[in-house]
């Protein structure tokens, strides 16, 4: 719901409305050479001018005299670090006098936390997450605990980078759902949509302006640009048949050739739920401390079970990994598991990128 | 702290061979531990920490250093003879350490270059890993190891479960600590792709490359790897010096390294 503008000069209402609120503000900032998320105290702290300049391999962040905070695509980050956390612990077991063992769960505390900048791939990557850890077969609670109080604060993309795909997937680059708030960043300011109740409370706290018509012209054509813009795209937006049609296609033998399996792809992959569980007991074996830690299907660990390694090779995990993705995900949560915001493109360090192999191995290698 | 000593514990030797002791301080720094591990284990030859008994045999033996004289091959056999658990610790012991650079060159010339009286040194021509005279039962890798691999495989050796072996990417570990890939963001030739965890990204975590000090991961690729650190715009002989480093000796590393090397002849 569209509900005003926020001229440039009055942004940091926005944030003192939301620490009035009660929440702590996460947002963009340029650390370690790239856009990653941080605490933002005053609007100074956003990347005012960076832009980020991407390829399959290759990140650099160029500072530039633009007035905007938010004129770059993505860093490494999505929201995934911040509700799946990269390594936690999950509870700790503790040996008793008369030999018996007592846990102890440790839930990190829901925190009331607001994420400034978030994209419409990241949105439609934590609906996912949503669907995996809060599911079915009932909540997840450390998931859920940094869940409950997140809020979120939409920014439509302007400026998709060069390996974006959005478009293809259909998640983006306007945010249509899923957030508190909605900015759409233009020179003069903001455009402010609040798609929740709470966002509603926040955004009528800013006294926000009429949104004008050359505001909204502007608005319209930015996002035309930013999906123009787009030159990647899968082949589909469901690829079972294609795939599981092609497991053997030498595709997949000539991917693992150039394929360091790192699993950074898998990592920086906003979707991406696989972890490992980690046991580190005491030196002196009276207690002992059980975490999980993101793991990969491109690692020997991901596919081992007593005494076999399911998938020994690269081709194996690369495999695995896109036909689960692109493939059985449908089957999992109704839709692909990839929402095209380009991260295992650009943070692949050899520049795999996916939407060419996809391309690669769903055309079918004709019968002999 | 609990330091009751505890009746018929295990009993623990370390061995140093050709090294520079660097392994053997992730047990000296234990600090506190240090007294709790003394009363799991009985440590009856420790050299760098007082207890010298190298011909008792024990239940563990930690081996630090490379195979690097003759006396070193005889000596090894022994330990061996004398240990249940034999676990190699350090880049010198799995690998063969820096000091197997001299396999794939004229050691003797080298040595002739450097000291006054050569004659003097009584070397092999090769500085081999432990595991190319004995048997291992276990390798941490590393250079140094650190307390934390140490404390992990003495405290699973106690539970008596196998200890488990860390030999995932570094990368792995680089994202889980949300390290910007310094490879991606900034060019630096790392190694992380096709080096084992273990250090918790510690160079990346301060903004510099891997230089693979924990040795090879599982399934490196180290040719792939290779022509991306052309890629950034290192010459042959630069690719060759990033695997033929600490762990050189590492049989992927050295095979890889020499590829490179010998392009450039």
């Amino acid at each position: 719901m569209e509900t005003g503008f926020l001229p440039r000069g009055r942004f940091h209402e926005l944030l003192a409305a939301l620490h009035r609120s009660g929440y702590r503000c996460l947002g963009p900032r340029v650390r370690e050479g790239a856009i990653v998320y941080a605490a933002i105290l005053v609007a100074e702290d956003l990347p005012r001018g960076a832009r980020d300049h991407q390829a399959a391999g290759h990140y650099r962040i160029e500072q530039t005299a633009s007035p905007r905070y938010f004129a770059w695509a993505n860093g490494p980050q999505a929201l995934k670090p911040i509700v799946f956390a990269p390594q936690e612990v999950l509870w700790r077991v503790r040996r008793q006098a008369d030999g018996g063992l007592e846990f102890h769960r440790q839930t990190p505390p829901a925190e009331r936390l607001a994420v400034i900048g978030v994209r419409a791939c990241d949105l439609a990557a934590l609906a996912l997450q949503d669907r995996h850890f809060l599911g079915a077969a009932g909540d997840d609670p450390h998931y859920a605990a940094r869940r409950a109080e997140l809020f979120l604060v939409a920014v439509h993309c302007s400026d998709p980078s060069d390996v974006c795909f959005c478009v293809s997937t259909g998640d983006g680059p306007q945010a249509s759902s899923g957030f508190d708030l909605a900015l759409c960043e233009l020179d003069s300011g903001f455009i402010v949509e609040s798609g929740s109740d709470r966002g509603a409370v926040v955004a009528a706290e800013l006294g926000l302006e009429a949104v004008g018509g050359d505001a909204r012209a502007a608005a319209a054509r930015q996002a035309d640009a930013a999906r123009t813009r787009q030159h990647r795209s899968l082949p589909g937006r469901d690829l079972r048949a294609a795939l599981f049609a092609n497991l053997e296609h030498p595709g997949w033998e000539e991917v693992a050739g150039r394929c360091l399996a790192c699993g950074n792809c898998t990592s920086v992959c906003p979707t991406c739920f696989c972890h490992a569980s980690v046991e580190t007991p005491a030196l002196d074996g009276g207690m002992s401390v059980h975490a999980r830690a993101w793991d990969s299907c491109f690692s020997q660990g991901h596919s081992y079970i007593h005494g076999l390694t399911v998938r020994s090779d690269t081709r194996a995990r690369y495999r695995q990994w896109l036909t689960h993705k692109l493939g059985s995900w449908h089957e999992q949560f109704g839709r692909s598991g990839c929402v095209g915001c380009g991260r295992c493109i650009s943070w692949c360090p050899v520049g795999i990128d996916i939407t060419e192999e996809a391309a690669t191995v769903c055309t079918g290698v004709a019968d002999e | 702290m609990s330091t009751v000593v505890a009746k018929d514990r295990p009993r623990a030797a370390v061995h140093k061979f050709a090294s520079c002791d660097g392994c053997q301080l992730a047990l000296l720094n234990l600090g506190e531990d240090l007294l709790l591990l003394s009363s799991l284990v009985e440590f009856v030859h420790f050299a760098e920490a007082g207890q010298v008994n190298p011909e008792a045999p024990v239940d563990i033996a930690f081996v630090e250093g490379s195979i690097s004289t003759a006396k070193d091959v005889e000596r090894i056999q022994r330990v061996r003879a004398r240990s249940r658990f034999l676990v190699a610790i350090g880049a010198c012991a799995t690998a063969g350490g820096l000091q197997a650079l001299r396999n794939l060159a004229d050691g003797q010339a080298w040595i002739a270059d450097v000291y006054a009286s050569p004659d003097y040194v009584d070397s092999l021509q090769s500085s081999t890993a432990v595991a190319q005279h004995v048997k291992v039962d276990l390798e941490l890798w590393g250079c140094p190891v650190n307390s934390r691999q140490l404390i992990a495989a003495v405290r699973a050796l106690l539970f008596g479960v196998a200890p488990f072996e860390e030999h995932d990417k570094v990368c792995l570990e680089c994202k889980r600590a949300q390290v910007v890939c310094v490879m991606v963001a900034h060019g630096l030739p790392c190694m992380g792709p096709v080096t084992r965890t273990g250090c918790g990204a510690l160079c990346p975590s301060f903004g510099r490359d891997c230089y693979a000090c924990y040795g090879p991961a599982e399934n490196p690729n180290t040719e792939v790897l290779g022509r991306r650190l052309e890629g950034l715009g290192l010459a042959p002989a630069a690719i060759g010096r990033c695997f033929l480093s600490i762990n050189n000796g590492a049989p992927p590393f050295t095979e890889a390294g020499l590829r490179r090397v010998h392009e450039h002849d």
